[in-house]
């Protein structure tokens, strides 16, 4: 047993990389549910996101690009879900189920091409003085971007549905679609932008693991993570600021017992792999025992009546 | 007369089956306040939908001010100076006050600025509330405060109120009415939609009536009495429940000394609670909503179950018995909302016949179900309550609400209970539907049933208990007798106005 190979600089930078994919996705589903969709899609949308963002970028050599597509993969599938929910009004936990096998069955056969391809790197962050400084320089200032926009967008989705108008009505949507609709308000139209807003995330996050955090494609190489940042909406009681806070946990625990793994420490392999998802669950059980509840119209069929 | 502020012109509207208005015209006066009545499904609803721009008319015109007016959504006719309270709360229970009124206006200002008029608007009317509160905590007659705050924040020039009134204590509804004084001197029009008769004879200066969708006749209800006004509504004479004079008997149902808290979050825990009902009385239980009705309901069903003496029948304690152990007892109960507790929707009139009255009816035998027998039970409601149904296989959301009302007193009252406790059995029920069910009810006492109604109609519970007592915040006042209480008693006993105060006009 080794633990002084753990570097607790890198151990951190590393987690950043790691909780990436599962914020991403997490704050793209809580945007959806406030608007009171469920969509249990997430990690088929994530996978067709893996390999639209992978196959772009290896054919454009632009990991720039292979982002973007990934993005636009992500909401197209979503388009699915929305024709199934919001137009046929079909069950949300049923459609999302199936938008997920679809989705791993779909990314095998977009992916079949390039497996053991390697895509184009992603340039990090690189401001003189400020990246070089011992400690704080690896870990705020040497990712890539694609980390500090997960950031951002927290901050942002936080703003969105604290401040804005916008943020209001999607709250309103989420908590009482009748009510919504009665005053006025497109339930269904903001409804789907909020869909489709969740599935780029999603599509976001899983080219993060192809691209970024892996980099490469394997078929079902999301390995999960989207049920991940299912659960991490919940836990976090529909709070950005909680969401983050549960994904960086997840990620820090992840890579920690990696480490561990690596230096030999006498626990059991099991208790190692499984410690993350209890450690990550137990620490946002407590944190939502306090008021805060779904919204009170998720995963409720929405049906104008005239 | 100047010209009228909104005249509709041979308004129809249909929908596939039914018409729910057909050709309607008459005139809102400004300034006026303008009662429109009429049954449950005369088409009140779908024609005030079409003012406000969630329907749009089949035919006909609208004119505001002389100018066509065809909302397209009630953005439209928001922007046009029309308003509306709904029946049924248009709130969020989770958002704050601001945020809930911040949601009905186009261009709400900065939320610390809108909490400022709030508190200035609510307080000008007398019906003050903090900007801050969540929706949620609020009690109903706050929460109608929200709405109608939230529609005066934007200066309408008509106002239309759906029932404002069947949530709201007495005192509520007198601080209601001075506000609504207080609008109309400043110009507003109202348009106030109701079935309670002696409120719009005191409150409105003219009154259209609906009938099956069509104007049938227009009054000023300060000259015309209720019963002409009710006739006019159903157009037929409508029968007044008998009460046949009778001796009470010995004590059916006891309850002494019981403080149950409340299963759900926002319910009412019952403190200290006594009553006691004889055989062949009927118990009205005033208050307003969540004060703990449905609590004490809980509690006498067998749902919320108490210390095994805290709810005795005729002498036998049962506050540890499950609901189908008092329904062998005969301590049946009919609970108030319609889809979902008192019914299952989506089952058919038989099973809904099956899931009460299996044990008196002997429905079942040794865990398997006899249809037949269930079949003519619901066959026997059907016919002896006139619940207009197809059949008994229609599922039971398929019914109108007092159809399927009728069933669920109906199905009570055909099982013979020594004991029987209704909570609201005449809500949203049109007037000779509630006749028949109140005649229902009083028979059965008059077989000796001891009867707890449960109910937020005053005028019902004058109209068929022998005593009244009312719940405030999960306390029973003292029973009195009903003889005799007079209005301002009534609300005395159900706790005042909830700290409202009377505009100072």
């Amino acid at each position: 047993m080794d633990l002084s190979a753990i570097n607790p600089v890198l151990l951190i930078a590393s987690l950043m990389v790691a909780a990436t994919p599962i914020l991403l996705a997490a704050i793209g589903e809580l945007v959806v549910e406030k608007a009171g969709v469920l969509n249990l899609g997430v990690e088929g949308m994530m996978i067709v996101g893996a390999i639209s963002g992978f196959a772009i970028s290896v054919e454009t050599g632009s990991p720039w690009l292979g982002f973007l597509a990934a993005a636009i993969g992500g909401a197209v599938l979503s388009l699915l879900f929305v024709l199934l929910t919001q137009v046929a009004l079909a069950n949300q936990v049923a459609s999302g189920l199936a938008l997920t096998l679809f989705g791993l069955g779909f990314s095998s056969l977009m992916g079949q091409g390039y497996v053991g391809v390697k895509p184009p790197q992603m340039d990090k962050l690189n401001i003189p003085v400020l990246t070089d400084l011992p400690v704080i320089g690896p870990i705020l200032f040497g990712h890539d971007p694609v980390l500090y926009l997960g950031i951002a967008l927290t901050a942002a989705v936080w703003a969105m549905l604290k401040y804005t108008r916008m943020g209001l009505v999607l709250r309103a949507v989420g908590e009482n679609h009748d009510a919504a609709h009665a005053l006025g308000y497109k339930v269904v139209r903001i409804r789907i932008m909020a869909i489709m807003f969740g599935g780029a995330c999603a599509g976001l996050g899983g080219a993060y693991i192809s691209l970024i955090r892996v980099p490469q494609w394997t078929e079902g190489m999301t390995a999960g993570v989207g049920w991940i940042a299912l659960a991490l909406v919940v836990f976090a009681s529909w709070k950005p600021w909680r969401a983050l806070l549960g994904a960086y946990l997840f990620g820090g625990v992840t890579v920690v017992q990696l480490n561990l793994q690596a230096a030999g420490v006498a626990i059991p392999v099991e208790y190692l792999a499984m410690s993350p998802y209890l450690i990550t669950i137990l620490v946002l059980v407590i944190l939502s025992a306090d008021k805060s509840r779904a919204p009170a119209s998720l995963g409720r069929i929405f049906h104008a009546t005239h | 007369m100047t010209a009228p502020l909104l005249s509709l012109q041979g308004l129809t509207k249909a929908y596939p089956g039914v018409i729910a208005n057909n050709n309607v015209s008459f005139d809102i006066g400004e300034g006026e306040v303008h009662a429109l009545l009429g049954e449950n499904g005369a088409g009140k609803s779908t024609l005030v939908k079409m003012i406000y721009g969630l329907v749009k008319p089949d035919s006909g015109t609208m004119l505001l001010r002389g100018q066509p007016f065809a909302p397209a959504e009630p953005r439209a006719a928001r922007a046009d100076g029309i308003a509306m309270v709904f029946q049924h709360f248009s709130l969020f229970d989770a958002l704050n006050v601001a945020e809930n009124i911040a949601l009905g206006m186009e261009n709400p200002p900065a939320m610390n600025d809108l909490a400022a008029r709030i508190r200035e608007v609510s307080e000008n009317y007398g019906l003050p509330l903090d900007p801050f509160r969540t929706v949620g905590d609020l009690s109903a007659g706050e929460r109608q405060r929200v709405e109608i705050i939230r529609c005066l924040l934007q200066d309408p020039k008509l106002l239309i109120m759906d029932e404002p009134t069947s949530v709201l204590t007495p005192q509520e509804v007198e601080i209601l009415f001075e506000t609504l004084q207080k609008l109309r001197s400043e110009g507003t029009s109202i348009l106030y939609i109701s079935h309670k008769l002696e409120e719009i004879r005191t409150l409105c200066d003219h009154a259209t009536i609906l009938r099956l969708g069509e104007n049938v006749g227009e009054c000023t209800p300060a000259e015309t009495s209720a019963r002409e006004m009710a006739e006019l509504m159903v157009g037929s004479t409508l029968q007044t429940p008998e009460r046949s004079g009778r001796e009470f008997g010995e004590v059916a149902l006891d309850i002494s000394g019981l403080s149950v808290p409340s299963p759900s979050e926002f319910g009412t825990a019952l403190k200290n609670l006594h009553l006691v009902v004889r055989k062949g009385e009927v118990l009205g239980v005033g208050g307003v909503a969540g004060n703990g009705q449905d609590e004490l309901l809980g509690v006498l069903s067998g749902e919320i179950l108490t210390a095994a003496d805290a709810v005795k029948k005729d002498g036998q304690p049962v506050g540890r018995m499950g609901p189908t152990a008092r329904r062998k007892l005969g301590l049946l109960t009919a609970p108030e909302e319609r889809l979902g507790h008192a019914a299952a929707p989506d089952m058919s009139l038989t099973e809904n016949a099956l899931l009460t009255g299996s044990v008196r009816e002997g429905l079942e035998s040794n865990g398997f179900l006899k249809w037949g027998l269930t079949q003519n039970f619901a066959e026997r409601i059907i016919e002896a309550f006139d619940v207009r149904t197809p059949g008994p296989d229609n599922a039971a959301r398929s019914l109108s609400g007092g159809n399927l009302q009728k069933f669920v007193i109906g199905r009570e009252v055909l099982q013979d209970p020594d004991v029987l406790v209704v909570n609201q059995p005449t809500w949203g029920v049109d007037a000779a539907a509630a006749a028949s069910i109140r005649q229902a009810i009083l028979d059965l006492a008059a077989k000796g049933a001891a009867i707890v109604c449960i109910s937020q109609d005053l005028d019902e519970l004058m109209e068929i208990s022998d005593s009244f007592a009312a719940l405030n915040e999960g306390r029973l006042s003292a029973p009195r007798e009903t003889t005799g209480l007079t209005v301002e008693e009534i609300g005395l006993m159900m706790g005042g106005a909830h700290g409202m105060e009377v505009a100072h006009v």
